[in-house]
C-alpha cells in the first residue's frame, strides 16, 4: 500500500472545497471497502478525505409525514438500533444487520455500500425497492438521484469529480406497503450475495397497487427490473402472479460465471429468490 | 485389559497457556520486535508456469528504504544432492526452488525474489520495483491433465519411479506404486455385486488463522537465529541448515506460539528467505505472509482423481477392492498418496486388494500435509461406494461396516497387520448412539428435505522422537521442558502425564516449549503424535524424577528401600509427600533433574466415525448441517476437553471441505478466491454444536494407552455428508466440494 495523506473536514463546505481541489482523492465514510481496496492495491490514492465528522452525513432524521433521511456515513449498527427506522422500515434495519459482521457494522454505511457500486451490494436492491433517492453535493450545488440510477458499472457510480453523497432519503411507507430483501450465500454469514433480491409491494383492497423489484449480483450494476414489478400491479397476490413476476426478474438477469457461482445457477436463483421475497412481502 | 485407575489422567484441568492466550499476551511470531529489525517482502510469480528470462533489481535496490534484495542466486553454490527432511527423498534444488524459484516459476504465487526494507509497507512497495521478464508456458492444473500424453512438463529432469524402479521418459508423474494383497480379479469374480465409481476432489487449504511468519538474525558469530511459527522447530532447523549448507549446530530455532497449523506449518517457506536477507543486511529480518500469500504461496492439500471398485457378497461380506489414486502434488513431488493408499480400505477386512497410487506434479502450490493427509479424499470415495453397496443390498450402512470391520490381526494391502484397534468399537458406539435412532425432524420449510449419513475414517498416526526434561523446584513444582509446539493444549496433556506419575496436580507443572539448543531432538507437532510421544517422554522423565527422589529420600532417612505411591515417599517409619521431599532436596544433595527421550513405534492408529443429518434446500441446492456426531477412539483421553476439541475441529474442517472450500482456479492457473471472504471456510454460524463420543480402546504399547486423536476425525465428514445428501435428495455427489451450484445441478438433472 502506498502512503497517503488524510483529511477530515468538519463541514459540508470544507469538504466540498477539499474534494473539488483534489479530484483524485478517495472519499471515506466507514472505510470497510475503501481501506481493503487500498491495501490490496485495487485503488491507489495520495489523499483520503474522511467525511464522517460532518454532521449532515452522520444524522438520521425521521419525519412521519415525509420519510427518513439517512446520512451517507451513518454506520449500520446505528440503523439497526434506531427505533423509528425499525418501526417504519423494518426491512432496512434487517439489511443493515446483514452487511458484514458486528465489528464491520460499527463502520459500514448505506452510503458507502451505494458509492462502492458493487453489483453484489446487499443494501442497494432494497433501497431501489424502497424508491430511495440519493442526495449528491457538488460544485454545482445539490442534486437528487434515484438510487437505481446511481451505479453505472462495477465499482463505478455517477458522481462527477468534486461530488460526493450526502444522504439517502426513503419516502414514508404507505398503508399496505411491505418490503423484503433476500440473498443467497453459500455460507450463512460473512459472504457475498450470489444473488440478492429486494422487493416492495403495496396491497390495497386485495389488489397489488405498487411493486418494485431489484436484483444484486446478476448484472454489472444492481438491477432495477421495472417490468417485473409492473406485472404485479392490478393483480391479486396469487402464486401465479408471483411466479410471473419471478420469471420476468429471471429473464432480466445477465449474470456472469465467477468464483462465487456459475451464471446459470445465478439465473436459477433469481427466479427462486424473487418468488420467495415476493411471497414473504405479500404475506406480511 | 482392566482399566487402570488414575487420579489426574482423564480430568479437565485449565490449560497452562490459557490466561496468556485469552488476554492476548501470548507471543506469536509476528509480535516479535527487536532493535534494528528490518521487514522483508517476497515478490511472487503472476504466472502458473513460466520461464524466468531476467530479474532486474536495480530500480528496487536504488530505493532509499531498500536494505537488501535476494534471489535464488543467493543460495550458496552447492552441487545437487538428494536430501531427506522427513518427507521422503528430494533433490536439494526442489526444496530450495520452492523457497525462491530458479529458472522457471511453477505456480502463481511462486516466490522469485525478496526485499528487506525499513518497514513492511516499504518492503512491499520496493518488491514491486523488481523488474521480472517471463516467458509464459502452458500450465496443467489437474492430475489427469498432467498425466495425459503431451502434457506440458513441469520438471524436465523428473522421471517416474514405477514400482520402485526408475524409468527413462520425462513425466509429470513422480511415482507410481502398487500395493497388492490376495487377487482382486478373483475376488471380484466371487462377488454378487461390484460397484465402481470415479471421484474428484478440489485443492483445499488448512486455513490456519495465523499466516506464516519468521524472523531471522544471522549473528556476527556466524550463528543463525530464527524465531518462527512452526509445528516443528527441529524440522525448521534441519531444513534451513540443509538449504543454506550449514551444520545444524549453527542454527537455533525458537518456536513462538502458533495460531494453527494442521500440517501446513510443517514445511518452511519464509525462514530461509529471511535468513538470506539477514545475511545480506546484517540486521534481523522479519517476513510475515499476507493471507493471499498464504493461500497462493504455502502448501494446500492435494486435489485428486480417485476410482474405487468394491465387490461384496449378498450378505454384505466384502471380497475385493481396487483403488486408483492420482493425487496432485503441486509444483514438486510429494502428494501424500502413500498414506492415502494406507487409509483407503484400512477400516475393513478385505482379502483381495489392489491399490495404485500416482504422485503427480501440477502447476499449483507445492502441497503440504493437512490433517490425515490423503485419507479424506480416499475415504470420500470408499465410504460413498460402501453406502451404495449397503443401499443396493438393503443393509443398514453401519451393519455393513460392522460386518467387515478391521480388527486386531487384520492385514492391510501395505503389508502391515493391525494390533489392537478400535474400529469395531467406534462403529458399535455409532450404532448405539441416540443420534443414530433419533427421528430426522421436520424440514424447516416446504422446499427442504432431510437425510442422514454415516462414514468412518482411519489415520495411522506417527511416533517420532521426543525429549523431555523435568526440573524439580523447592516448592514442589516441576518445570517441564519440551520441544513440541503447543497447537491444541499439548502443554497440559503432556504435563498431566508427568504429574500423574509424580502424584501432583496439573497446576504444579510449569511446562515450557523451548528452542532447539535447550531440549533434545523432538519431531513435529503432527501425525497426532504429540500427546502420544512427548507425553510418553514426560511419563518416563517423571519416572526418572521418582528414581532420583527415592535416592535422595534413602540418603535423608538412611534407609535401604523407599516406596513411592499416591504422591508419598515412605521408607521405614519415614514419610514425606513429593512437595515435602522436594523442599529438602537442597540439603540432601544435587538438584533433581529428570529426563527422558523416546522414539516410539506402535502409534496405534485411530478410527473416527461420523453420524450427520443434513437439510438440503431443493430449490437452491444448499446443504445445512442439522446434527453432527463425531465418534473417535482416543485410546485413553488424557484431557477429554482437548480430545473433544480435536474431534470438533476436525469435524468442522471436514464440513468445510465437504461443502464449500476449494481453490477456484482460472484456466491460466490463477487462484480466483485467494481470501477468506471467497475461500469459504465455515464460520460458527454454519455448523451446529458438534457432539462427541470418545471411545477408549487403550493402545497396548503406550504407558497410558494413548492414541493420537488429531487427524482421524477429519477423514469421514465429507463422505458422511455425501451419504446424507443422497439420503435427502436421492443424488450421489462424487465431487468435492458439494457446494450449492453442484447439488442444484444434480437436482435439476433429476
Amino acid at each position: 500500500m502506498k502512503s497517503f495523506d488524510y483529511a477530515a473536514p468538519r463541514t459540508l463546505d470544507e469538504a466540498l472545497s477539499l474534494v473539488a481541489q483534489n479530484p483524485q482523492a478517495q472519499v471515506l465514510a466507514g472505510g470497510t471497502d475503501l481501506l481493503v481496496q487500498l491495501k490490496n492495491g485495487r485503488r491507489e490514492t495520495d489523499l483520503v478525505i474522511d467525511l464522517k465528522r460532518i454532521a449532515e452525513l452522520k444524522t438520521i432524521a425521521f419525519d412521519p409525514k415525509k420519510g427518513l433521511t439517512v446520512g451517507a456515513a451513518v454506520p449500520c449498527a446505528q440503523l439497526c438500533a434506531h427505533a423509528d427506522l425499525r418501526q417504519h422500515y423494518p426491512s432496512l434495519a434487517e439489511v443493515a444487520g446483514l452487511i458484514g459482521g458486528t465489528a464491520i457494522q460499527g463502520r459500514a454505511s448505506l452510503g458507502g455500500n451505494l458509492c462502492n457500486a458493487a453489483p453484489s451490494a446487499d443494501s442497494v436492491p432494497l433501497m431501489i425497492a424502497l424508491a430511495a433517492q440519493a442526495r449528491v453535493a457538488g460544485p454545482q450545488g445539490i442534486r437528487d438521484v434515484p438510487v437505481e440510477d446511481f451505479c453505472v458499472a462495477p465499482g463505478k457510480n455517477l458522481l462527477a469529480p468534486g461530488e460526493f453523497l450526502v444522504n439517502i432519503f426513503f419516502p414514508i411507507p404507505a398503508a399496505g406497503f411491505h418490503a423484503q430483501y433476500l440473498r443467497f450465500t453459500p455460507r450463512n454469514e460473512m459472504d457475498i450475495a450470489v444473488v440478492g433480491v429486494g422487493v416492495s409491494t403495496r396491497v390495497e383492497n386485495g389488489k397489488i397497487t405498487a411493486a418494485r423489484i431489484a436484483l444484486a449480483s446478476v448484472a454489472p450494476t444492481p438491477l432495477f427490473v421495472k417490468e417485473a414489478g409492473d406485472s404485479l400491479i392490478g393483480q391479486a397476490p396469487t402464486p401465479e402472479a408471483i411466479a410471473q413476476a419471478a420469471s420476468l426478474a429471471q429473464a432480466a438477469a445477465k449474470p456472469i460465471s465467477d468464483m462465487r457461482a456459475p451464471a446459470d445457477y445465478r439465473r436459477h436463483l433469481c427466479g427462486v429468490l424473487t418468488r420467495r421475497a415476493l411471497t414473504a412481502a405479500l404475506a406480511q | 485389559m482392566s482399566t487402570p485407575q488414575y487420579s489426574l489422567i482423564g480430568t479437565r484441568p485449565p490449560r497452562h497457556d490459557g490466561a496468556d492466550k485469552v488476554t492476548g499476551r501470548a507471543l506469536y511470531g509476528a509480535d516479535l520486535k527487536m532493535s534494528g529489525l528490518l521487514h522483508g517482502s517476497i515478490l511472487r510469480s503472476p504466472h502458473a508456469h513460466a520461464r524466468i528470462l531476467s530479474i532486474d533489481t536495480s530500480k528496487a535496490a536504488a530505493h532509499p528504504d531498500c536494505r537488501g534484495i535476494v534471489t535464488a542466486a543467493d543460495f550458496p553454490a552447492t552441487p545437487e544432492r538428494i536430501v531427506d527432511l522427513g518427507e521422503g527423498e528430494t533433490p536439494l534444488s526442489y526444496i530450495r526452488g520452492n523457497m525462491l524459484a530458479s529458472g522457471k516459476v511453477l505456480y502463481e504465487g511462486h516466490a522469485v525474489a525478496a526485499v528487506a526494507a525499513t518497514s513492511a509497507q516499504a518492503a512491499a512497495e520496493i518488491a514491486k520495483l523488481i523488474e521480472m521478464k517471463y516467458e509464459p508456458l502452458p500450465c496443467v492444473l489437474t492430475a489427469p491433465a498432467a498425466m495425459a500424453p503431451g502434457a506440458p512438463l513441469l520438471h524436465p529432469d523428473l522421471r517416474c519411479k514405477e514400482f520402485g524402479q526408475p524409468t527413462t521418459a520425462p513425466s509429470n508423474v513422480a511415482d507410481h506404486f502398487r500395493q497388492v494383497m490376495g487377487n482382486s480379479e478373483e475376488g471380484f469374480a466371487q462377488a454378487d455385486i461390484v460397484i465402481e465409481r470415479e471421484f474428484t476432489t478440489s485443492t483445499v487449504h488448512q486455513g490456519y488463522i495465523e499466516p506464516h511468519t519468521a524472523t531471522a538474525l544471522w549473528n556476527n558469530d556466524g550463528r543463525l537465529l530464527i524465531w518462527c511459527a512452526t509445528q516443528g522447530s527441529f524440522v525448521v532447523r534441519d531444513s534451513v541448515a540443509c538449504m543454506l549448507d550449514l551444520p545444524v549446530s549453527r542454527v537455533r530455532v525458537t518456536p513462538m506460539e502458533i495460531g494453527g497449523g494442521f500440517g501446513g506449518k510443517v514445511p518452511v517457506y519464509v525462514e530461509p528467505v529471511a535468513a538470506l536477507l539477514s545475511q545480506k543486511t546484517g540486521h534481523p529480518v522479519k517476513i510475515t505472509m499476507t493471507r493471499r500469500e498464504v493461500l497462493e504461496g504455502s502448501g494446500p492439500t492435494p486435489g485428486s482423481f480417485i476410482r474405487v471398485k468394491i465387490g461384496a457378497k449378498k450378505d454384505g461380506t466384502l471380497v475385493a477392492a481396487q483403488a486408483y489414486l492420482a493425487y496432485e502434488a503441486g509444483a514438486y513431488p510429494g502428494a501424500m498418496v502413500s498414506p492415502a493408499a494406507t487409509c483407503v480400505f484400512a477400516a475393513y477386512d478385505i482379502p483381495n486388494q489392489t491399490i495404485d497410487g500416482y504422485d503427480v506434479v501440477v502447476n499449483k502450490p507445492s502441497t503440504a500435509p493437512y490433517r490425515a493427509p490423503g485419507a479424506t479424499n480416499a475415504a470420500f470415495a470408499t465410504e460413498t461406494v460402501l453406502d451404495e453397496i449397503a443401499e443396493t443390498l438393503k443393509l443398514d450402512p453401519l451393519d455393513l461396516r460392522i460386518r467387515n470391520a478391521a480388527k486386531e490381526g487384520t492385514r492391510r494391502a501395505d503389508g502391515a497387520k493391525f494390533r489392537r484397534i478400535g474400529c469395531l468399537e467406534v462403529l458399535e458406539t455409532m450404532k448405539a448412539h441416540p443420534h443414530y435412532s433419533a427421528p430426522l425432524g421436520e424440514p424447516s420449510h416446504a422446499a427442504a428435505q432431510r437425510g442422514r449419513g454415516v462414514a468412518v475414517g482411519f489415520w495411522m498416526n506417527a511416533g517420532l522422537p521426543s525429549s523431555c526434561t523435568l526440573n524439580v523446584h523447592a516448592d514442589g513444582s516441576v518445570g517441564l521442558i519440551e520441544g513440541s509446539t503447543d497447537i491444541g493444549g499439548s502443554r497440559t496433556s503432556i504435563a498431566m502425564q508427568a504429574a500423574e506419575v509424580l502424584g501432583l496436580q496439573s497446576e504444579d507443572m510449569r511446562p515450557s516449549v523451548v528452542d532447539t539448543d535447550t531440549i533434545g531432538y523432538t519431531g513435529v507437532t503432527g501425525g497426532s503424535r504429540t500427546t502420544f510421544a512427548t507425553g510418553w517422554a514426560a511419563h518416563d522423565a517423571a519416572q526418572d524424577v521418582v528414581r532420583q527422589m527415592k535416592e535422595r529420600a534413602a540418603r535423608l532417612w538412611q534407609v535401604e528401600e523407599v516406596q513411592f505411591a499416591n504422591g508419598v515417599f515412605t521408607g521405614g517409619e519415614h514419610k514425606l509427600t513429593f512437595k515435602q521431599l522436594a523442599a529438602r532436596v537442597g540439603e540432601i544433595g544435587a538438584p533433581v533433574v529428570g529426563r527422558a527421550s523416546v522414539n516410539p513405534r506402535g502409534a496405534g492408529g485411530s478410527f473416527a466415525g461420523v453420524i450427520v443429518d443434513v437439510e438440503v434446500d431443493m430449490e437452491t441446492g444448499k446443504t445445512s448441517i442439522i446434527r453432527f456426531t463425531s465418534v473417535q477412539d482416543a485410546g485413553k483421553a488424557i484431557h477429554p476437553s482437548y480430545v473433544e476439541g480435536q474431534m470438533q475441529g476436525g469435524s468442522v474442517q471436514g464440513i468445510g471441505w465437504a461443502l464449500n472450500e476449494e481453490y477456484f482456479m482460472s484456466a491460466e492457473g490463477r487462484m480466483m478466491n485467494a481470501s477468506f471472504l471467497d475461500y469459504r471456510m465455515p464460520t460458527a454460524l454454519d455448523v451446529p454444536m458438534i457432539d462427541t463420543a470418545i471411545v477408549e480402546v487403550p493402545n497396548p504399547v503406550h504407558p497410558y494407552g494413548v492414541r493420537g486423536v488429531g487427524e482421524a476425525n477429519i477423514v469421514a465428514p465429507p463422505a458422511a455428508i455425501a451419504n446424507a445428501i443422497h439420503a435427502a435428495t436421492g443424488h450421489r455427489m462424487r465431487h468435492l466440494p458439494m457446494n450449492p451450484p453442484s447439488v442444484m445441478a444434480a437436482i435439476l438433472r433429476g
